[in-house]
């Protein structure tokens, strides 16, 4: 037979395809790369007038007064509490929701429920947003008695809204997991279903719960529109969940388009955005470290 | 061999949707002795085990004719709870699954389930149930260990303790050594001997000259029916069927 290729030999072709999949993985990670720089180029400027510490520890953020207080301790702890708490209000419910649909359900209910929490998942940030501002801000604020229904629970119900379908479908696949033998196991050894779900696959999925909760986390506290605009904007510290808070991102977004470019305000922005990377990363790496830990030793390694 | 059965199987037909996997099947189990189940794959002997203790209803679209008498009760009668009969029927896999937990905590899920939650009689029961699979003296210093330390033949009598932990009176077995070397395989033999003193072992097989070794009875099954059911001696000396024999002296399966 003789051989079917006509302009390359069979090792050329190799090599072509071997290169051109190299090349696509670097143009992502210098992708990457770029943002990391622009990111760092616009922020840095910032601390040859302000030092670290008084930046992130500082309690004042009036970037146009003069002279301007760059502090965002309660930027930082705005976006803190509101991530905590809707991860509070997100998990149980992703969780049992993805016990229901990896174990419980029939079929036919596992897949409506599915698809509806992929459509919850698909949902724009600004509709949830707008929910939030058009239905949850009165019911709070007649409930409560509150001058503005535009706070700390709102944004926290409102994210968690969003988190859940990223806890939940990342739990479930956790859940699917889960080896046969095990739950086999736990049956023949008199188990009811209940039993096998809460001492078997539950401690066996552990480790991609956590991780699910963890990038859900990470996903909450990047979230920017829902907080610009439900959260309320004050940069203070809070005193109670019905105060009004400015997380990070939603400093970002409201105040870069008036931020005169290379100023002291503007660097201050991409200031806030390293802070927020680095946030980001350090959930990142604790969900690789766990997912990788746990797989060594099963949940014994506990 | 002429004492009661402890579990007998009555005109026991078998449909997984609609393939047809047991015809017809009638034996019973002597108490305090090994019964082997052999017959080349896909011949109902797993099947017809996983009726045994019900396990087979964690399936869909499965259906059953017949009955399968335990203790002078059907236990597939609708009043009869599942997770009551696989109490008393307990069940080790063809591949070790001991729980990804402590090999303290493996022993233990069961009575733990059963309410039994006094630290010291938790203890007497684990040890004694590791005595019964002989793995004690092996691991009576690391119970604390994940139970995925162990070795494959370790991991199985694991199974097996882990089973007796519960008392049961029965020991379902599917290809219990499948998955072990030669030397696992022989401590499994051996413990099963020691065991049928107590209990009562029914083993599905693929190895001929296992089912020759440990049982006492054995059935032959092909395509779903019981083709032979007889003393081990006989059936393996002179079988009375010309598929057993077959079967047997390796023609075919």
């Amino acid at each position: 037979m003789k051989p079917n290729h006509i302009f390359f030999s069979r090792e050329t072709k190799e090599r072509i395809i071997k290169r051109f999949f190299l090349f696509c993985a670097f143009i992502s990670v210098g992708v990457l790369a770029l943002i990391l720089f622009s990111l760092f180029h616009g922020g840095m400027p910032l601390f040859e007038t302000v030092n670290i510490k008084s930046f992130l520890l500082g309690m004042e953020w009036y970037p146009t007064f003069e002279p301007p207080e760059f502090g965002i301790f309660p930027l930082i702890i705005g976006s803190l509490i509101v991530t905590t708490i809707s991860t509070c209000i997100a998990v149980p419910l992703s969780i049992l929701l993805a016990v229901f649909t990896a174990e419980v359900a029939p079929d036919y209910l596992k897949n409506t429920v599915k698809v509806i929490i992929e459509l919850l998942a698909g949902l724009p940030s600004v509709v949830l947003g707008f929910f939030g501002m058009v239905v949850i801000a009165p019911i709070l604020q007649d409930s409560f008695n509150l001058p503005s229904g535009l706070n700390i629970i709102n944004a926290s119900l409102i994210l968690s809204i969003m988190v859940v379908p990223t806890i939940a479908s990342l739990s479930d696949d956790a859940l699917r997991a889960v080896p046969k033998e095990y739950k086999e196991a736990s049956y023949a050894l008199g188990a009811t279903r209940f039993e096998t779900i809460a001492f078997v696959i539950i401690p066996g999925a552990l480790s991609g719960i956590f991780t699910a909760i963890i990038l859900g986390m990470a996903r909450a506290i990047g979230e920017t529109m829902v907080v610009l605009m439900v959260a309320g904007g004050a940069g203070a510290i809070p005193e109670s969940i019905f105060d009004s808070v400015r997380p990070m991102p939603a400093s970002i977004a409201a105040e870069m388009g008036e931020a005169p470019r290379n100023g002291l305000h503007y660097h201050a922005l991409f200031a806030i955005g390293m802070v927020l990377f680095f946030i980001t990363l350090a959930f990142n790496i604790v969900a690789d470290y766990v997912s990788r830990r746990f797989k060594e030793g099963g949940s014994s390694s506990l | 061999m002429n004492e009661q059965p402890i579990i007998s199987v009555r005109n026991v037909n078998f449909y997984y949707d609609s393939f047809h996997a047991l015809k017809d099947i009638s034996l019973d189990f002597a108490p305090n002795s090994v019964t082997a189940l052999i017959g080349p794959s896909g011949c109902g002997k797993s099947t017809l085990l996983r009726l045994l203790n019900r396990m087979n209803d964690l399936i869909d679209k499965i259906r059953l004719e017949g009955e399968i008498i335990f203790e002078g009760k059907n236990i597939y009668d609708p009043g009869v709870d599942p997770v009551e009969v696989r109490k008393r029927i307990g069940m080790v896999f063809q591949k070790p699954n001991p729980f990804p937990k402590t090999i303290y905590k493996n022993i233990s899920y069961a009575p733990k389930l059963s309410g039994v939650n006094n630290s010291d009689e938790l203890d007497a029961v684990v040890e004694q149930s590791l005595r019964q699979a002989v793995l004690w003296d092996e691991v009576k210093d690391i119970l604390n260990r994940s139970a995925m330390t162990l070795s494959g033949g370790q991991q199985q009598r694991l199974c097996i303790a882990r089973a007796l932990a519960m008392k049961p009176d029965i020991i379902l077995m599917d290809e219990p050594t499948s998955a072990l070397d030669p030397i696992s395989t022989a401590k499994i033999e051996e413990l099963i001997d020691e065991l049928k003193k107590d209990y009562t072992i029914i083993i599905v097989t693929h190895n001929m000259q296992q089912a020759a070794r440990v049982s006492d009875k054995t059935g032959f099954f092909y395509l779903g029916s019981l083709i032979e059911y007889d003393v081990t001696k006989k059936i393996f000396t002179m079988p009375q069927v010309k598929q057993t024999e077959d079967y047997i002296t390796g023609r075919f399966g």
